[in-house]
């Protein structure tokens, strides 16, 4: 038993921290947000750069070969900080490819994502799925030595700053992954309410190469989600740490009657409750991250993931909400950081099965 | 990162778990797993195996019958405790007076009392609150004065848990009503429950049960030799005492023991001719509540794993555990009272022939009853002050 990072886990997250605190503060990711791209490829050259990008690829394509765990203590500093490069999506695209491409595949995309060259997406939802990730309408026709796509995937985060994405699809034998260019789709980009930059995608005639065994992608679709989940979920750590830190810092300086407020007992029981539900929630995440590349066993694997997202979900609602509450009007105001870890916060609960979905998965399980 | 026991801790959780396997008694087990009443024999006969085992007062340093256990270890102990159903250990002798004696008692003191508490001689119980002290405790006002070679008390204590089991209490009282603060002037007395003057009166609580008491104290003679560290510091030794470590807050085990049994009671539970489990409504907020134990089996690690780093002692981690730990109970004596319907309605039998099923009839008793665990040993209010304070610097 030990819940401490190891040295090297620590040294990384250490600079993470030091690098966020001295180029990602507030403002200068303001203008990260409000630029054309939605993200900085400088930010990105250096997450390159501190290796970040070849975590969890294996030593064969240039990467680290680390699990979740070696990225929770990344994800938490990048939930602290709020992070909006397409960091996770990218992990997404590329893991389908570890976990199902080729040799050559492998070879061809995995070096380019660790170098930070290939920024990838990972495009599983469709309209009318929800969270089923087996709901899948998009389909796949042989064409020639390859295949073409036809269909809609939404809401694929980091999809517009991608050049390759991952889609799933139906082929004649079932449910399939297939790598597409993302010159071969047309994308309608947008903003989201924590923002990321997403789009949806149209697949029209999309040229693709297969990834993976033809009709035997859901273990790894399921597999590649709950490794994002468990992600998340340490990402939402981070967040709520902010969410806790920036609020009781408002309350010793914010004063009103002469006093702190922090001084009234309706606050502190609040506070405190907040504090819990963060100690609670890592706790969580630490199950999620050991467990989800860890163990061999998918239904073990399921439960611990559903488990941490039902907790995750229902916490990151707690703290974001209290979080703004005990802040007041000032609370509301964009101006705010703790208003933008709010909207972090409540996408995160809905972000890859939110706690309903969860809860129905973990009785399951 | 590891969330595992070593080898060495999964090999001592076996032995442990193992023990207590062969040496519960059946009749003990039973009448825990039917939520019955224990008499002050039953709890000083599971007393007594433990104390022969040796694994009595884990935490007492070797020369006093310590085991010499690590935190974790001592953990994997109470919680394993608490998974099989053993009748609990009174911890007023063994985890609240003899502790304090360990630290603050003469020579005289530690050599009388502590063998005694080891071995369950004298049953104790805890002389705290008082009708108008509850979580303020330092407004206490039960009165000893110096009359030579004793003091003379007067007053009355509340909530005192076995009380009419105890052969000893151990008290705060006011030795110095006229000290600047109020926490001055507050010493701690060992009084023989068989003094003349004591007079223990049963306060039955809303499940019928009888746990609680008051006692009064009146004219009761208390040698000098009983005070404990010096006259006017008995809030040193209420402090050290409440910031004593447990290992057992959060009851992991014994929650999971109850999940378990409400799981299985549940499942037996029809609706709509389908088990109850399968009860979205119902199986939602079980899962919630499972998931939440989970967080909190890994939480109460997450302390362990940085005291055992550190070396400091947990602080106000223990109220988290307080907070969660309490919540989680109450949450499963509602779930069984919500799967037990109806049924939970039934009481008691008025002329000895019970119509209904014995077990059932002690759900919503039991319900009642653990609504005293956010209450008791601080409220969940006075844990989160705490925390407020010592974590949070408010």
């Amino acid at each position: 038993m030990n819940f401490d990072y190891n040295e090297e886990q620590q040294l990384l997250a250490d600079s993470v921290r030091r690098f966020m605190q001295k180029d990602y503060a507030f403002e200068a990711r303001r203008k990260i947000v409000d630029s054309a791209e939605g993200h900085s490829e400088k930010v990105w050259g250096t997450f390159a750069e501190m290796g970040l990008t070849g975590i969890p690829f294996s030593p064969d394509y240039g990467g680290f070969g680390g699990g979740a765990v070696d990225l929770m203590s990344v994800m938490e500093a990048f939930g602290e900080g709020l992070v909006v490069e397409p960091y996770l999506a990218t992990l997404l695209g590329a893991r389908c490819v570890a976990r199902a491409g080729s040799d050559a595949q492998k070879k061809a995309i995995l070096p380019q994502v660790v170098e930070g060259k290939l920024k990838m997406a990972f495009a599983f939802s469709e309209k009318g799925a929800r969270y089923d990730l087996a709901h899948v309408a998009a389909a796949a026709k042989k064409s020639g030595g390859g295949w073409t796509l036809e269909g809609e995937k939404v809401v694929v985060l980091g999809a517009p700053s991608a050049a390759k994405i991952v889609a799933s699809a139906k082929s004649p034998a079932g449910l399939s992954l297939f790598l597409v260019d993302t010159k071969a789709v047309k994308m309608k980009p947008y903003r989201t309410l924590d923002e990321m930059r997403a789009a949806d995608v149209m697949l029209s005639g999309s040229a693709a190469e297969l990834l993976g065994a033809e009709g035997k992608a859901l273990p790894v679709i399921e597999a590649v989600v709950d490794f994002a989940t468990a992600l998340v979920c340490a990402e939402a750590v981070g967040a709520m740490k902010f969410a806790c830190d920036t609020t009781l810092e408002y309350l010793k300086t914010r004063k009103q009657f002469g006093v702190p407020i922090g001084t009234f007992q309706a606050l502190q029981h609040r506070m405190v409750d907040m504090v819990v539900a963060y100690e609670q929630a890592k706790s969580m995440a630490c199950l999620a991250c050991s467990k989800v590349d860890g163990v061999a066993d998918a239904r073990e694997r399921a439960h611990a993931v559903s488990a941490a997202k039902i907790k995750i979900a229902d916490n990151a609602r707690l703290i974001s909400q209290e979080a703004i509450q005990l802040h007041g009007g000032m609370g509301m105001s964009e101006e705010l950081k703790v208003s933008h870890s709010f909207r972090r916060l409540t996408m995160i609960a809905q972000q890859f099965g939110d706690a309903d979905h969860h809860l129905e998965r973990f009785a399951s399980a | 990162m590891d969330l595992n026991y070593s080898q060495e801790e999964l090999a001592f959780r076996d032995q442990v778990g193992g023990w207590l396997k062969a040496n519960l008694p059946a009749d003990l087990r039973d009448k825990i797993a039917s939520y019955e009443e224990l008499t002050r024999e039953d709890l000083l006969r599971w007393h007594g195996l433990l104390a022969k085992q040796g694994w009595v007062a884990p935490s007492w340093p070797k020369e006093w019958g310590g085991t010499g256990w690590s935190v974790v270890q001592r953990y994997i102990f109470e919680e394993e405790c608490g998974y099989a159903g053993t009748p609990p250990l009174i911890p007023f002798g063994l985890s609240m007076c003899g502790p304090v004696l360990l630290r603050f008692g003469s020579d005289e003191q530690k050599k009388k009392f502590l063998p005694r508490i080891y071995n369950g001689e004298d049953f104790w119980c805890q002389g705290y609150s008082e009708p108008g002290s509850g979580s303020d405790l330092a407004s206490l006002k039960t009165k000893a004065a110096r009359n030579g070679d004793h003091y003379v008390v007067n007053g009355q204590k509340t909530w005192t848990t076995l009380g009419h089991y105890a052969d000893w209490i151990f008290c705060l009282v006011r030795t110095d009503p006229g000290a600047a603060k109020r926490q001055e002037g507050i010493s701690f007395l060992l009084i023989d429950m068989k003094s003349p003057g004591i007079t223990v009166r049963p306060l039955i609580l809303m499940d019928g049960g009888h746990e609680v008491n008051e006692v009064f104290f009146d004219d009761v003679k208390v040698p000098l030799g009983n005070l404990v560290h010096k006259e006017g510091e008995g809030w040193t030794v209420a402090k050290y005492l409440l910031g004593h470590e447990r290992m057992n807050t959060g009851r992991i085990g014994a929650s999971k023991r109850e999940l378990a049994k409400l799981k299985e009671f549940a499942a037996k539970q029809k609706k709509g001719g389908k088990s109850l489990l399968e009860d979205p409504r119902f199986r939602d907020r079980l899962s919630r509540l499972e998931v939440e134990l989970m967080a909190l089996e890994i939480t109460n690690l997450r302390f362990l794993d940085r005291m055992r780093r550190t070396g400091q002692p947990p602080g106000a981690d223990v109220s988290m555990l307080k907070i969660k730990g309490t919540e989680i109970q109450q949450g499963l004596t509602e779930l069984m009272m919500q799967a037990v319907g109806p049924l939970a309605q039934p009481f008691k039998t008025v002329n000895g022939d019970a119509g209904f099923d014995e077990f059932t009839a002690a759900i919503a008793p039991r319900y009642c009853n653990f609504r005293k665990t956010t209450i008791y040993a601080g409220s969940n209010e006075i844990q989160r002050n705490i925390i407020a304070k010592m974590t949070l610097g408010l």
